[in-house]
């Protein structure tokens, strides 16, 4: 049965950041080991070099091999996927593991911890994995992979009662989910016979095409499915875990959760609807996801409005932010724009949300809370801050010429290409409405008065996180071109490749 | 009736009652009492579906080691021996959910699978196969390493979480 054996680089190749970030895992544990308390900065410095050199080789690895035929397509047995948006996502999941860590290194408590660095470096391999996982069993090995990591990432700070309600509420919400979701897997496989996502298209259609009991049968597994993604990219109704754990969580995890884990679900998102939706299904499928989105953007801007603390307030933002990048997998079933649109959406997202983290980061750790009213007079207190929180804000709410503007603008386009044209003018007006509680936060730095005069301490790693991030957000921006070119490759390679 | 369901008969009635014990019982540890039961009753379940490999890893780790770890754990935890309230105000409305999700999902069962009476045929040597299986990069050696890391960093995890 498991005679022919494969050559030992066509197994390397397509797990490359995995095998990398196994190796660090170990490495980490072992400093962690080793390293005297006073020392301990190095863990950070060792996870996030170390994420950013796997991220480097695999990304030229990567761009020499993803279009040689005897790579491309699925790989190890079927398992995952070697293809373009798989090697997009992985980047930007190394990414946000990297700035991660460098932002935990001076955070309170964690930044000491190898145990903590060691998970993080875990849950980048779950992420990574759901950003090319092709098969249902690995679909779901990887985002419990990620999960359970997160949930002990959210609940790190034992003495926080917060951080233990964030970690406990994530777990709870996540086993529900994660069961339904289970579920609706085991249905997948109970109908069709088949595990790999790309074998199951052709029988759900037959069956959908069938008899109404049939149809009735794929429709059941299909939502089943969508409770579990949507759990993950916090869409509405699935989102009442995100605000307590967005607050109480440690800022690095909250960075991480809100970038990270979001943009690989939506990479699985994508490839298991566009692999496993039968065109039949596609046009009800549409209407629920459009229904979905709005209701999303929507209620995630509303409720963001009242917030006055500022992790309650981007997670209220991070939820509307799936409501937009939603649109783009609406438009996908028509074009390959939807695709691309989210894989640039979501680029964006996390290099933005990271930089805002990384501010929130620098001022919680003087003040000792996450208030917006700590923000007061920030633009007379630290330049530097200021101008990365006005980069960061302004990209998340979308204007020129910084990237969120042009992932906001691609998304719109996917919408208006595929004949959405209404959920693209009811994304522009949610825009309008999220533009005044970030220019509410802009307002605090300028305007409002402040007697505290602590410093603000912005230490080398924080620096780097900023440069990175900030340097990032300008260049998306400005230099849109090659960004979307690259993730029209990327959403060109999940339908151009034969499996 | 023949012997076999029977036996399915009354190892689902373990599977099930053992469920419905679980989250119905007020004392926690008669909750994880049923859960033995509950487990065993799988087990069961699996010998019937002729995987008897499956079964004995059902008792062994299932039955044996995590059920005796959920009893030490009640055991040696503080205020969780005597009978604690297991129901909230909202116990209606999870009810009423819960009643719906299960007549959805017993409406797809019994329409899809009712005409299936014959489990298929399972290779005599389907242990090697298995071992095979789990080593083979053209099989399952990605899942099979990945689920060992997940392990590691749940370890790590509970460490983590339970440490003074």
């Amino acid at each position: 049965m498991f005679t022919e054996s494969i050559p030992f680089l066509q197994v390397v190749v397509p797990i490359l950041p995995e095998i990398g970030l196994l190796i660090l895992l170990l490495t980490v544990l072992l400093v962690d080991l080793f390293t005297r308390l006073v020392r301990k900065r190095t863990l950070g410095v060792v996870t996030g070099v170390g994420m950013i050199v796997i991220m480097l080789a695999n990304l030229f690895v990567g761009f020499s091999l993803v279009n040689d035929a005897s790579y491309a397509g699925t790989a190890l047995g079927g398992m995952i996927r070697y293809d373009m948006l798989a090697l997009m996502f992985r980047t930007m999941v190394l990414i946000a593991g990297a700035l991660t860590a460098f932002i935990s290194i001076d955070t309170p408590v964690v930044g000491k911890q190898g145990e903590y660095f060691g998970i993080l470096t875990v849950a980048t391999m779950g992420l990574s994995l759901m950003s090319a996982a092709a098969d249902l069993m690995m679909v779901f090995l990887a985002v419990e992979t990620a999960s359970i990591s997160l949930y002990i990432l959210a609940g790190f700070l034992r003495d926080s009662k917060l951080s233990t309600e964030a970690g406990l509420k994530y777990y709870l919400f996540g086993a529900a989910t994660a069961g339904l979701f289970l579920y609706g897997l085991s249905l997948l496989f109970g109908f069709t016979g088949e595990t790999n996502i790309y074998n199951l298209a052709a029988p759900l259609g037959e069956m959908f095409a069938g008899d109404d009991t049939g149809a009735f049968a794929v429709a059941v597994a299909l939502l089943l499915l969508l409770v579990g993604f949507g759990f993950k990219v916090a869409a509405v109704p699935f989102h009442f875990w995100t605000p307590d754990v967005y607050q109480g969580a440690p800022t690095s995890t909250t960075a991480f959760i809100s970038t990270a884990s979001k943009a690989a679900s939506f990479a699985l998102l994508v490839r298991v609807f566009d692999a496993v939706w039968p065109v039949e299904v596609a046009v009800y499928w549409t209407g629920l996801l459009a229904a979905m989105a709005v209701i999303t953007m929507t209620l995630g801007n509303l409720l963001a409005i009242v917030q006055k603390n500022i992790k309650r307030m981007l997670a209220y933002s991070s939820i509307a932010q799936a409501g937009y990048t939603l649109i783009g997998v609406v438009a996908l079933t028509e074009t390959d724009l939807g695709t691309a649109a989210v894989a640039f959406y979501m680029f964006m997202y996390v290099l933005t949300n990271i930089a805002a983290f990384t501010v929130i980061s620098v001022i919680s750790n003087t003040t000792g809370t996450d208030e917006i009213a700590d923000f007061a007079g920030l633009s007379r207190r630290s330049f530097p801050l200021t101008l990365a929180m006005i980069l960061a804000l302004l990209s998340l709410s979308g204007v020129p010429p910084l990237a969120g503007f042009f992932g906001k603008f691609f998304l719109f386009a996917a919408a208006v290409d595929a004949g959405y044209t209404w959920l693209a003018i009811i994304g522009v007006l949610n825009a309008i409405v999220a533009l005044y509680y970030y220019l509410t936060v802009v307002k605090v730095m300028f305007v409002d008065p402040n007697e505290d005069t602590r410093p603000l301490v912005i230490t080398p790693a924080f620096a780097a996180v900023l440069w990175i991030s900030g340097v990032g957000i300008l260049l998306m921006g400005v230099i849109a071109a090659p960004w979307w070119n690259w993730a029209l490759n990327a959403a060109q390679s999940i339908t151009a490749m034969a499996p | 009736m023949t012997v076999t369901t029977i036996i399915f008969a009354v190892m689902a009635i373990f599977t099930l009652g053992g469920g419905l014990g679980v989250v119905a019982s007020r004392n926690l540890f008669h909750a994880a009492l049923y859960l033995v039961l509950s487990l065993f009753g799988i087990a069961g379940l699996f010998i019937l579906l002729e995987a008897p490999f499956l079964a004995a890893v059902q008792v062994l780790v299932y039955v044996g080691a995590i059920a005796v770890l959920i009893t030490i754990t009640i055991m040696v935890t503080r205020r969780l021996m005597g009978p604690v309230e297991s129901l909230n105000r909202q116990w209606p409305v999870a009810a009423v959910a819960a009643a719906l999700v299960m007549a959805t999902l017993g409406f797809v069962l019994v329409n899809q699978f009712s005409g299936i009476s014959t489990a298929p045929d399972v290779p005599a040597d389907g242990l090697t196969l298995l071992g095979a299986a789990f080593v083979d990069p053209a099989g399952f050696l990605l899942p099979f390493e990945v689920a060992s890391v997940l392990l590691l960093a749940a370890l790590i995890g509970a460490i983590v979480v339970a440490r003074d």
